[in-house]
């Protein structure tokens, strides 16, 4: 299939549902067909890019920090900006600024801006599809 | 007449509101569109056939399918699924987007 | 681009956002050159109920003094040109008196949500 434009709206925090990991399997599969991505995260979804995320032991486990390798969604969202690079893929983030602010989780990873509805719409009306992945 | 790709992620266990998504993903095949209902997270709870779910049996002209990820992850075995349920692979929402489907996380 | 709406989680976070904010976008949307509907389902359905009044929480000596006004934010979606819709079953499940229902709002069944989404290039589900 041609490379398409394919567009995601994020709205659930960092570790709280599932359906975080889904759209990062999501994005991942549209990165590895060679389409291009954009991600607009609002609400609780503008956590997902902050860069004060920490691996943590676990002690439960008897696992120290290195050995745990506790997942961190900055990571994967980097992880996926190094992969769109490798596959020729255009790979856009931004982050709601208002949504930023009242959570202050401004502080986002590198190649993750700040933004609001408006640049959504653009990406939208852009795009083959919008997938809108709304909290419950 | 149009592709809709509706996503399911929770079952008629969690919310009430499921039963009506299944409702809108028949009515919608009625009317004459292409209809997939993929069943992802917790929303594949519904597919072990001994489930007991009454809400899922007006969806025959509806393609459903089912994460064989969220399968795996929660233990239930092939044999145990609902034969007209289909394990997929999540890209197949990739593709039903690149193709400029309807797509709705429902 | 016409795009609707599906609203369905309601009062999730409406103390906090002092407005719902799918709501909310919805209007920066249309504000933005978006052709914007939205269809209220589940729960959502109340939000078109006349005289919502969250007012007077304290904690401490914190006092909210601009609380959310939903009904008000869907008058001025529907000044603005927003076309609102809740689900007629919705609304009769949770006996939602149609006399308290603002002005403006129009009822759609169930069956009829084929034929409406028809009308929207983009039919996005919160």
């Amino acid at each position: 299939m041609s490379k398409k434009t394919l567009t995601f709206l994020l709205m659930d925090a960092p570790f709280e549902q599932a359906r975080v990991t889904t759209a990062f399997r999501l994005i991942e599969d549209a990165l590895e067909k060679g389409h291009d991505v954009n991600v607009f995260t609002y609400e609780g979804g503008v956590s997902l890019s902050f860069t004060e995320q920490k691996p943590h032991p676990n002690a439960v486990h008897g696992r120290s920090v290195v050995e745990e390798e506790h997942p961190l969604p900055k990571d994967w969202i980097a992880f996926i900006q190094e992969k769109a690079k490798e596959k020729g893929c255009n790979f856009n983030w931004i982050n709601c600024g208002l949504c930023l602010d009242e959570r202050g989780v401004n502080d986002a990873i590198a190649g993750c801006e700040r933004g609001g509805p408006a640049d959504f719409l653009v990406w939208a009306k852009n795009s083959t599809s919008t997938l809108v992945i709304g909290t419950k | 007449m149009a592709k809709y790709f509706l996503i399911e992620s929770r079952s008629p266990f969690d919310s009430t509101e499921v039963t009506h998504n299944y409702q809108l993903a028949s009515d919608l095949a009625n009317a004459g569109h292409e209809v997939t209902l993929f069943l992802v997270e917790n929303g594949v709870f519904v597919t072990r056939s001994q489930a007991s779910v009454h809400s899922f049996n007006n969806l025959e002209k509806v393609a459903l399918l089912v994460d064989d990820f969220s399968l795996r992850e929660r233990g239930i075995e092939l044999s145990e699924v609902r034969s007209e349920i289909k394990p997929a692979n999540l890209g197949l929402v990739v593709d039903a987007m690149a193709e400029g489907q309807k797509v709705m996380w429902l | 681009m016409k795009a609707l709406q599906i609203i369905q989680s309601a009062y999730r976070c409406t103390v906090e956002e002092q407005d719902d904010p799918v709501v909310w976008f919805a209007q920066v949307l249309q504000n933005n050159g978006g052709e914007i509907d939205i269809l209220l389902k589940g729960n959502a359905v109340n939000y078109v109920i006349a005289g919502q009044d969250s007012s007077g929480l304290k904690f401490g000596k914190w006092q909210q003094n601009q609380p959310a006004k939903l009904d008000l934010d869907l008058t001025d979606c529907l000044k603005n040109g927003l076309g609102i819709y809740i689900i007629s079953e919705d609304a009769q499940d949770r006996g939602i008196p149609t006399d308290k229902i603002i002005a403006g709002i129009k009822t759609v069944s169930r069956k009829e949500l084929p034929a409406l989404f028809e009308e929207y290039e983009q039919v996005w589900h919160w």
